[in-house]
């Protein structure tokens, strides 16, 4: 039996089932915050039905010591307020774990388990006997669990309540029924059980610097900090935040003080198509704009994207990839649009791509996206994914450079336009592959046609092979150039020069941290580059050349990383190992092991492991 | 190679506008339509409308969707900026163009097939969101660019060059307009100049989204008789309810009406629209009443034409959001930042 032994202070993971709607999501923020106020390393993630009230929904949090905050799935505590789902939440315990449970109704003997301890409270009962009305009855139930953890988990009484004294600094009222509910499990399991439990917290030091964001709130501010000013979009699962977050800041930050009036356009257009041309539309005009969207929009708006390509009008996208194909799982996680984004739209095209690891990642690319897709006049994607944009994250807190200048690509202004003979849209006149454009109503020599039909290098109609080709050719070059001003690879290496190679992107990069540490612990070195930009560079080519094998980690059926490796490098696919999970939850240590399991044994053999 | 420069000669006796430019320099390419196509005649009645109102070709964007009929945005303003997307999207390109500068003055040109069909969803929201521009839709009951198939706009009975008639219900664009709140629309046809260019005018000063129904034959598909789009068709059955006279602003009025007959409109910009009733029973500001009327018209087998229902004063896509007055592209980067010392206060929020 794997008795969680005394040493796991400050790292385990736990995992609280309940019903949507029910009000318990605020119960577990209030939880996450309480242990990042400890000072403990901690993350949380939501794991929630594609529906509005009555379905099973778990919040897992894992704290670590050490640091590793990628998903565990392995639950030391289960606090389990959802009968639905009882079977298989007390099956997730490990052994020698624990069960928090309701006993206000008596637990099914199928569900007993001998190698866990059940730790019951009467929870309904008690709100029953303290609390009016129904809502509030469910609303202190949430609370009440809290009140038994941090009995349980030993967490800081003060720090618990301090919180729940900012949250309803306004409403004296409901700080003392809070109060009420927190005491209430609290005593309880004082009274009755052995506590607190060999997992259990104890204060660190180590968020001093740190937030609690999520991505899509991150990305959003990058956008207000960029000078977007318009954004379009369409409501979709699990992009929708970051238009909320940009609407927020946006109103805080870009509301004219005088007027009361808006420094911003955000409009919810009827679909996304629309809003994909009303970005290029507002980018055509020399506004910096976006939408943010997931996989089923971006297949909406590829046609436009191959406009804007070919047009090479700037617009940045945001994909916040959840479970495909078709509506999959909309709310849980994937790297299943890699291939999509890279080389959305008919005919010959290739978009710049990011990858941010986590939200600190977010807002730098969010930047960043503008900067590319303005100087290199095309698409950009940024790809987030449900685990990064919508659950929170305990990440430095975001800096901002006080001196950074939007970098806006070649615009003529009026003067430099007062200054040329005549102005050719698509004429590259320095040979960096980029031809400067002009904004409508600047100039009237600025004036071009914008259009997604075969143009020459002067911009005019032509279905003339050698014209279309020469500005065809030009496109593949400049996007390509742009590999170089992508957001470097983050290159980790052992003390020898190893063999084994690792190449990961996105969110797998926490996962593949942890399972690097763990084979290292055990004398296995493991190079790891992690690519955080697409096309891809020298950096990324020379690991390839310098492993025998490469691992490629990521989160989709199709082996879409490997693939785009195949394609875009000159590595031959034999050294590159596909390790691939895909089933909608965020990736752990176990995937990445599992997946290098049979190719290291060998190496694993020989270490005497 | 269908992209043909048209010399730009100029009569020295031509006359000019108040910017010194002559009607020559509204013009753009070379068309490379159907000798005859409704769609020439209308480009000739935006060269002149433009002309006429003095618009500076670089501040006008004309937008266009795909179809025979928007292909024409080259063929008119040869120094606007121009825009020619895909098909039946639009509407969309012209919405986040204008909320990114609302300075510039905005038409765009489509079809039946572009807006009535794979765009009809744009086309309702940029309505319902009453984007400030000029959209004028060349009707011509058919998509010309892909040869002929009957397009929405298509009325039932009407035959197609095979002989085959058309038996799904048309959707009615002007009727589609005013359902959905339009506060300009109007139907004219492109042989009728003297009618359709004062009405574009007025479309052009109307603050918010002026949608013009123009009945625009395509003589190589849908010209022959049994067409209910043909030329002779429209002339026969078409009915002017109202006479549209546009007065820039500060100009002197000239046409005399009758008294009682004219309802004269302020526009946005100052200048004045004059509606004159060729029926004495309607009321081009009462949207129902509008629209019973037409009903009555279609039902007599005519085409009412004109400029049907005008509501000046509304408020535009800039007013439900409430944007600053400076266009957003004009708008300094120094106040879009927020600054690193915001950033970090609203952080501690975070903690
Ligand atoms: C996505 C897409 N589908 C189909 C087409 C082919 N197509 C080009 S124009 C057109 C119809 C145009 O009809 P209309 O708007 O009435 O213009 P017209 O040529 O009659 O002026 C079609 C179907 C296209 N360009 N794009
Ligand atoms: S096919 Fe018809 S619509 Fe197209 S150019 Fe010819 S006449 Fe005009
Ligand atoms: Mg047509």
């Amino acid at each position: 039996m794997d008795q969680p032994s005394a040493s796991r202070v400050n790292d385990f993971a736990l995992k609280v089932a309940t019903v949507n709607g029910t009000g318990s999501a605020s119960a577990n923020g209030l939880l996450l915050q309480a242990l990042f106020r400890m000072g403990i390393p901690v993350s949380g993630k939501n794991v929630f039905p594609s529906n509005i009230q009555g379905l099973p929904t778990w919040y897992e949090i894992r704290v670590n010591k050490d640091g590793y905050t990628a998903r565990s799935p392995e639950f030391q505590l289960i606090v389990a307020m959802n009968p639905e789902s009882y079977a298989r939440d007390i099956e997730d315990v490990v052994s020698g774990g624990w069960v928090l449970y309701d006993s206000t109704k008596e637990l099914n003997h199928e569900f007993r388990r001998d190698d866990v301890t059940f730790i019951g409270v009467p929870l309904a009962r008690m709100c029953v006997d303290q609390f009016e009305g129904a809502r509030t009855r469910i609303l202190m139930k949430n609370v009440m669990y809290v009140g038994a953890l941090v009995a349980l988990l030993d967490i800081d009484m003060a720090v618990v309540k301090g919180m729940v004294e900012e949250k309803f600094s306004h409403k004296k009222r409901l700080i003392d029924a809070n109060y009420q509910a927190i005491d209430l499990g609290y005593n309880y399991v004082r009274e009755r059980f052995d506590h607190p439990l060999p997992i259990r917290l104890e204060t660190m030091d180590a968020n001093g610097k740190s937030v609690i964001i999520t991505g899509n709130a991150a990305a959003a501010l990058g956008c207000v900090y960029a000078g977007a000013t318009v954004g379009a979009w369409y409501p979709i699962t699990p992009s929708t935040s970051l238009m909320d977050g940009f609407t927020e800041y946006c109103h805080r930050f870009r509301v004219d003080p005088d007027t009361g009036k808006h420094n911003f356009c955000i409009i919810q257009a009827e679909d996304e198509l629309a809003a994909a041309g009303m970005v290029i539309g507002a980018a055509w005009m020399g506004a910096r704009s976006f939408t943010p969207t997931s996989g089923p929009g971006i297949s909406l708006m590829s046609e436009f994207i191959g406009l804007a390509y070919y047009a090479e009008v700037p617009s940045v996208f945001f994909d916040v990839q959840r479970t495909g194909p078709s509506t999959g799982m909309p709310t849980r996680t994937q790297q299943g649009d890699l291939l999509l984004c890279a080389y959305a739209s008919h005919g010959d095209t290739k978009h710049i791509v990011l990858f941010p690891a986590d939200p600190k990642e977010c807002f730098e690319f969010a930047v960043k996206a503008f900067d590319l897709a303005e100087r290199f006049q095309t698409p950009t994607f940024v790809l987030l994914d449900l685990d990064i944009g919508m659950n929170d994250w305990v990440i430095p807190q975001l800096e901002w450079d006080d001196s950074y200048v939007q970098d806006r690509g070649k615009v003529l202004s009026a003067q430099e336009l007062d200054d040329i003979e005549r102005f050719y849209r698509y004429l590259d006149t320095d040979g960096d592959f980029v031809a400067a454009r002009t904004l409508p109503g600047v100039h009237p020599k600025g004036a071009y046609f914008t259009r997604g039909s075969g143009h020459d290098k002067y911009g005019r109609y032509t279905e003339d092979s050698d014209a279309y080709v020469e500005v065809m050719d030009r496109l593949l070059k400049k996007v390509e150039s742009a590999g170089d001003h992508v957001p470097a690879p983050e290159v980790h290496r052992g003390n020898a020069a190893a063999s084994h190679g690792i190449i990961s992107l996105g969110g797998c990069h926490w996962a593949v941290l942890e399972a690097r540490d763990d084979l290292a612990s055990r004398g296995i070195e493991v190079d790891y580059l992690r690519v955080r930009g697409f096309p891809f560079n020298e950096v990324v080519e020379d690991f390839l050349e310098e492993h025998d094998t490469i691992f490629i980690v990521e989160q989709n059926r199709d082996q879409q990383l490997r693939k785009l490796l195949i394609n875009e490098t000159e590595c031959p696919k034999e050294k590159l190992v596909s390790v691939t999970y895909y089933g909608g939850q965020p990736l752990s240590k176990g995937h990445v092991l599992e997946g290098l399991a049979p190719f290291l044994e060998k190496t694993l053999m020989e270490v005497g492991s | 190679m269908s992209y043909i420069t048209k010399p730009v000669a100029r009569h020295p006796r031509m006359p000019v506008n108040a910017l010194g430019l002559t009607a020559r320099d509204y013009e753009g390419s070379m068309s490379t339509l159907c000798a005859g196509c409704g769609h020439d005649s209308v480009t000739a009645a935006l060269i002149q409308a433009f002309f006429e109102l003095d618009v500076e070709p670089h501040r006008l964007a004309k937008l266009s969707g795909i179809g025979c009929s928007s292909k024409t945005p080259t063929y008119f303003v040869r120094d606007a900026h121009g825009f020619n997307s895909v098909h039946g999207r639009m509407p969309s390109i012209a919405a986040g163009a204008n909320a990114a500068n609302k300075d510039l003055l905005y038409v765009g040109i489509s079809g039946d097939g572009d807006s009535l069909s794979i765009g009809l969803g744009q086309l309702c929201h940029a309505i319902r969101r009453n984007v400030n521009m000029l959209y004028v839709m060349e009707n011509n009951g058919v998509y010309g660019l892909t040869k002929g198939q009957f397009s929405a706009s298509a009325d039932i009975g009407s035959t197609s060059k095979g002989g085959v008639a058309n038996r799904q219900g048309p959707i009615n664009p002007v009727d589609l307009a005013l359902s959905l709140g339009a506060t300009f629309v109007a139907r004219s046809f492109s042989g009728d100049k003297g009618q359709l260019v004062p009405i574009l005018k007025a479309g052009m000063s109307h603050s918010g989204f002026a949608f013009i129904d123009v009945i625009s034959p395509c003589v190589t598909f849908n010209d022959h008789k049994g067409s209910t789009k043909s030329y002779a068709h429209t002339r026969e059955h078409m009915h002017e309810v109202i006479e549209t006279d546009f007065v820039p602003l500060r100009a002197e009025i000239k046409t005399a009406y009758a008294e009682g007959s004219v309802k004269a409109v302020t526009m946005h910009d100052g200048s004045v629209v004059r509606l004159r009733k060729v029926d004495d029973k309607y009321n081009a500001s009462d949207r129902g009443a509008v629209l019973e009327y037409l009903t009555e018209v279609r039902g007599r087998g005519e085409i009412a034409t004109g400029l049907l229902y005008l509501e000046e004063g509304g408020e535009d896509m800039h007013g439900f959001e409430n944007t600053v007055d400076t266009p957003l592209v004009k708008v300094p980067y120094e106040t879009l930042c927020p600054g690193s010392g915001a950033l970090s206060d609203l952080q501690k929020e975070w903690r």
